[in-house]
């Protein structure tokens, strides 16, 4: 049983997304202060009734949080920077939840931008960390790709994963995918097609790969009653978990944070892994994805592929997973992937989705997991959302 | 003398009546040195080190630092050189009498011994058979001693053996003979060194450097050209940098030749 | 297994020289220990002074125990090959004219996993030796290699891009006088350079040992007078788009301090053949060689400096000759600087008083001309930076690790 005080009275409201951009000659704040400027629109507030901050993004500096007041013209009094990559839409929102739990603040904005220049992406990845920088970005310059393609060529060594299981994830993604208006990817995705694509880093094939672009996702934080004396559908906080570092001693990761915190979870939320909708994992490659359906409790470690076998994935399926077509075929604007699962499950709970309605979506779960920062992820944390008849 | 003399000398040189003939070796780097063992002090070969050649360095003009020892290249030996000549006066190149720097010469020819011998030794008999040939040396000449040695380069010029150099050059008695019986200013030859290449065992060892000196006389090594000289007749102009207490010194040395003579 | 290198054709005259790129040569001050360990050819990590863990990547923080005693320890460099990747796209420029590429996750015996550059010959799954090496940024990687030697594997690609093998390489030697620069000659004839080039200064004196020197393979005698800036240039313009690896075996050995030495003469030359003639070497050759560092399978490699041991800690029986090997050390750490973007590597070889005339009242032990060539040959092979050469030398640097002060008073005394 949990011991944690739940999150009764709060909720996820007016959930944004700036349409994303291969590249952009714009900045950060840019996107940023479009995101923000939206959040107040759809919720009829303004500047002024803005009293907490949670800023993500790499692209940012050398501005930080604090900056970003300035230059956007806000006054809070509560404010956040979470450097979580694709961890941040998770830890953003319960910290912020706390917040105004508590009343630090009322409506507290999260927001998560990137914009992808030129040449930022190569230049984030060789200063990214110094793990990175010391024993990871010398080693042929693969970037994430090539961390990743050795997690996956472990874990499909150990579990037998194939890259038709992997195929399967990314091409049921592009099936959601090509229902949402914001998806970069617009053509849809065989898996022949997927299978023949050219290699990257083995066995990392093109479309294990999210493609970096630019763009930025929001979301409000506040009180249940709150949203309601301003008309806007919200959805409610059941259960958040986070966890860093885990599992320093597995040779090679092949499991994520989630594990050690995921009864939790459950048990804070009052379901079962039986009793949720839809899955939005964090899908930056489709292994992670398989490690997130057996952390998260939906099999057994090791049973990942067989499970992505006998299951859709796609929005109406018997899984429905990542189902506005993820970063996979959406697009990675940065922090803002960390963004897009838990966006994209408000959208789904409060009825307002804008591609592919999963039916009768009641109960979302929101994986995150970002940061290697050398031979692993590092962060990871979930959260099970509600609407409001859940 | 009347100005009109010089005047005429001056003539004669700019209508070739007089012959400016250059006994000189050019300066450069590869110039061999005379050799010592190697625990001892080396005499420094000619070094050149560019200051500027109309670049950063200096824009509009190319210019050299150069270094040397006293006794590098075609070269002049003054007194002082020597242990011999350590107290005599004006031993030094900025002491000498100025006059002392032009002055008449005889050549005698060797080539053809030191051809076929390297170690070939001037003898008084070989002085005796030139000057029944030429007349007496006169006092204060130059004897330029032709071997055609300088014709020769690199391993040839130098001939070092295990056992040392085999260049030809004077035996004692003959510079004795020369320097007592004869008075002559000094003593130039075409080898490094106005000694022969083994007159380390000699007696006294370098016997040039040490009766030439001893007595206040003068050598001139490195010389070329010597071919290109009469037995008789060649005004010699050699004066080394003005060194304060120099032993020596690289310089040009300009043989004069009457075109009659040549 | 690898396939052996094949003899690198004539150069295309119509080809552009690829321009030396570099990996990313960035690490913190800490992963310098992996750096230091790597330029003498060590396997070492931190090891915490309080718990024992074996640390990777470098910290600052036991991960175990939050100590800051981190000091850097030799570790057992086997481990086994967990996982690998082929990498066929990199955002770095070095690294995308070098594709593909692999590395993988190596787990250390000792513990901690490592990701490194893997050797042709190793597999999946495999046993394997991690080797840290000097990359062209001049910073350490981790190389995984087969657990026991494989034929031809100096010959991976890999691999070769981190030594300096002087296999199918142009090689000078640029005093062919000593009896270190004729050992090398040979060393290097072995070894299978494609020629070795043999300065000769004056060659109007003759030397013992030319006529061997002249009979070897591959060796081609050229006029070489380091004191001679005119001559170095000289040399520089005839053969330096050819000198692949350059060794400098000038040397200039007497006994004295600074005051028994009378006058400048003896010390001037010194400096004219040791610290003149290295600058001279450096600003002839330099700029082409640095201009070579990615010239194919010949590419230029490394400039050789081999300096007397007592360029770290004067020895005053050799006081003068000492301080001027200080200055040959303290010109080559800026030469390194210097040739880095580039990609090549400027080898120290320091070693301790030689079996030659020079050092004969001093007692062995000693190091033999052939001794001082074959190390420094197998330096290049392993891509070092910095090596000992005999038992002297090897003493004088633990003795300076120990104490600098205590070693200049016993050396003084």
């Amino acid at each position: 049983m949990s011991t944690r005080q739940p999150y009764d009275g709060i909720v996820i409201a007016a959930p944004v997304t700036i349409p994303y951009r291969r590249y952009s000659t714009n900045t950060a704040h840019w996107w940023v202060g479009r995101a923000v400027r939206e959040v107040l629109q759809r919720a009829g507030l303004k500047s002024a009734d803005i009293d907490g901050l949670s800023l993500s993004s790499f692209t940012v500096g050398p501005d930080t949080a604090v900056g970003l007041t300035q230059h956007l013209g806000l006054s809070p009094r509560w404010l956040d920077h979470v450097p979580l990559g694709g961890a941040s839409g998770v830890v953003a929102l319960r910290r912020a939840a706390r917040a105004v739990q508590c009343g630090d603040a009322e409506f507290v904005v999260c927001v998560a931008g990137d914009t992808n220049q030129v040449d930022s992406f190569r230049r984030m990845l060789s200063t990214f960390s110094r793990f990175a920088q010391d024993a990871v970005y010398p080693y042929g310059s693969g970037g994430p790709n090539s961390g990743f393609a050795l997690i996956t060529r472990n874990y499909m060594k150990h579990y037998g994963a194939t890259r038709e299981d992997f195929g399967k994830i990314c091409v049921a993604q592009r099936d959601n995918a090509l229902k949402f208006p914001y998806a970069l990817m617009k053509k849809p995705l065989t898996l022949d097609e997927y299978l023949g694509a050219r290699a990257i880093s083995d066995p990392i094939h093109l479309f294990d790969c999210v493609m970096p672009c630019a763009g930025a996702e929001a979301f409000l934080v506040c009180r249940e009653d709150v949203a309601k004396g301003q008309g806007m559908p919200a959805a409610r906080l059941l259960a958040t978990i986070e966890r860093h570092n885990a599992f320093p001693d597995d040779p090679i990761q092949y499991r994520g944070g989630w594990v050690m915190d995921v009864p939790e979870l459950y048990a804070m939320a009052g379901v079962t892994a039986d009793d949720v909708d839809f899955v939005q994992t964090y899908d930056d490659y489709p292994v992670i994805c398989m490690m997130q359906m057996e952390d998260l409790g939906f099999c057994a470690k090791g049973e990942g592929p067989d499970f992505v076998r006998s299951h859709t994935l796609t929005a109406d399926g018997s899984f429905p997973h990542n189902v506005s077509g993820g970063q996979l075929s959406v697009g990675q604007a940065g922090a803002a992937g960390g963004f897009l699962g838990l966006v994209e499950a408000v959208r789904q709970v409060t009825g307002e989705s804008l591609g592919a309605a999963v039916p009768d979506a009641k109960i979302g779960l929101v994986s995150g997991f970002g940061m290697i920062t050398y031979d692993r992820g590092l962060a990871s944390g979930a959260a099970l959302l509600a609407g409001g008849n859940a | 003398m009347a100005s009109s003399n010089l005047a005429t000398f001056a003539g004669a040189i700019a209508q070739g009546d007089i012959a400016v003939v250059d006994l000189t070796h050019t300066l450069t780097p590869e110039f061999p040195t005379i050799v010592m063992p190697p625990e001892l002090g080396q005499c420094a070969p000619f070094r050149m080190e560019e200051v500027s050649r109309y670049d950063e360095r200096g824009g509009a003009w190319y210019w050299n630092n150069i270094s040397m020892g006293e006794h590098t290249g075609t070269h002049f030996d003054a007194p002082v050189h020597w242990i011999s000549g350590k107290d005599l006066p004006h031993n030094s190149v900025d002491t000498i009498p100025p006059g002392d720097f032009i002055a008449p010469a005889v050549v005698i020819d060797i080539s053809k011994q030191s051809a076929k011998n390297s170690d070939y030794e001037l003898t008084v008999a070989d002085i005796e058979a030139w000057e029944k040939q030429h007349g007496r040396i006169p006092s204060r000449n130059w004897v330029l001693l032709r071997t055609d040695w300088s014709k020769r380069s690199g391993r040839e010029y130098v001939n070092m053996q295990e056992d040392g150099q085999h260049t030809p050059g004077p035996c004692p008695k003959a510079v004795r003979f020369l320097v007592e019986e004869r008075d002559v200013h000094g003593l130039g030859t075409e080898t490094i060194g106005t000694d022969a290449g083994q007159a380390f065992h000699f007696n006294p060892p370098y016997p040039a450097h040490y009766y030439m000196h001893g007595k206040g006389r003068y050598g001139l090594q490195c010389l070329t050209n010597l071919d290109l000289l009469p037995p008789t007749g060649a005004v010699i102009l050699a004066a080394p940098l003005k060194i304060r207490r120099g032993s020596g010194s690289p310089l040009r040395v300009l043989a004069l030749v009457p075109r009659s003579a040549a | 297994m690898t396939e052996p290198l094949v003899r690198p054709k004539r150069k295309n005259p119509l080809k552009k020289t690829r321009v030396p790129l570099l990996p990313q040569g960035v690490r913190s001050r800490t992963a310098l220990g992996l750096t230091e360990a790597a330029a003498e050819g060590r396997f070492r990590l931190q090891v915490c002074a309080d718990c024992a863990a074996v640390i990777y990547p470098p910290r600052d923080a036991c991960p175990r125990c939050l100590s800051a005693r981190l000091p850097f320890r030799d570790v057992d460099n086997r481990g086994t090959l967990l996982a690998e990747t082929t990498i066929r796209t990199s955002t770095d420029v070095y690294f995308r004219e070098r594709m593909p590429w692999r590395i993988g996750t190596v787990q250390l015996d000792a513990g901690p996993s490592i990701v490194a550059h893997l050797h042709g010959d190793l597999r999946e799954g495999e046993r394997t030796r991690l080797a840290l090496k000097l990359d062209k940024s001049g910073q350490a990687i981790a190389m995984a290699l087969p657990a026991e030697d494989t034929p031809n594997m100096a010959d991976d690609p890999q691999w070769r891009e981190l030594t300096c093998d002087p296999k199918f390489r142009r090689v000078l030697i640029t005093d062919g006088r000593t009896a270190v620069g004729q050992a090398l000659a040979e060393a290097c004839s072995k070894a299978g350079a494609s020629v070795v080039f043999v300065g000769i200064a004056d060659p109007w004196k003759p030397f013992p040992g030319e006529e061997k020197l002249r009979k070897l393979e591959r060796v081609e005698i050229v006029a070489l007078d380091l004191t001679d800036t005119i001559s170095v240039n000289e040399c520089a313009g005839e053969y330096a788009p050819r000198v692949d690896i350059l060794i400098n075996t000038a040397e200039y050995v007497r006994t004295g301090g600074i005051i028994e030495r009378k006058g400048l003469t003896v010390a001037r030359e010194e400096l004219e053949v040791r610290y003149f003639g290295l600058t001279r070497l450096a600003q002839s050759f330099g700029p082409v060689l640095r201009a070579r560092g990615a010239d194919g399978v010949n590419s230029a490699a490394a400039f050789v400096n081999l300096l007397s041991v007592y360029a770290l800690a004067n020895w005053p029986a050799y006081g003068a000759f000492s301080a001027t090997e200080a200055a040959c050390l303290s010109a080559a750490q800026s030469l390194r600087a210097e040739l880095r973007p580039g990609g090549v590597k400027v080898l120290n070889v320091f070693f301790g008083p030689l079996e030659t005339e020079w050092y004969q009242a001093v007692p062995p032990p000693k190091v033999a001309p052939s001794a001082l060539a074959n190390a420094t040959v197998r330096a290049l092979q392993q891509g070092l930076e910095d090596v000992f050469v005999g038992d002297i030398a090897e003493d004088i640097r633990a003795r300076l690790a120990v104490s600098p002060k205590a070693l200049e008073r016993e050396l003084g005394s």
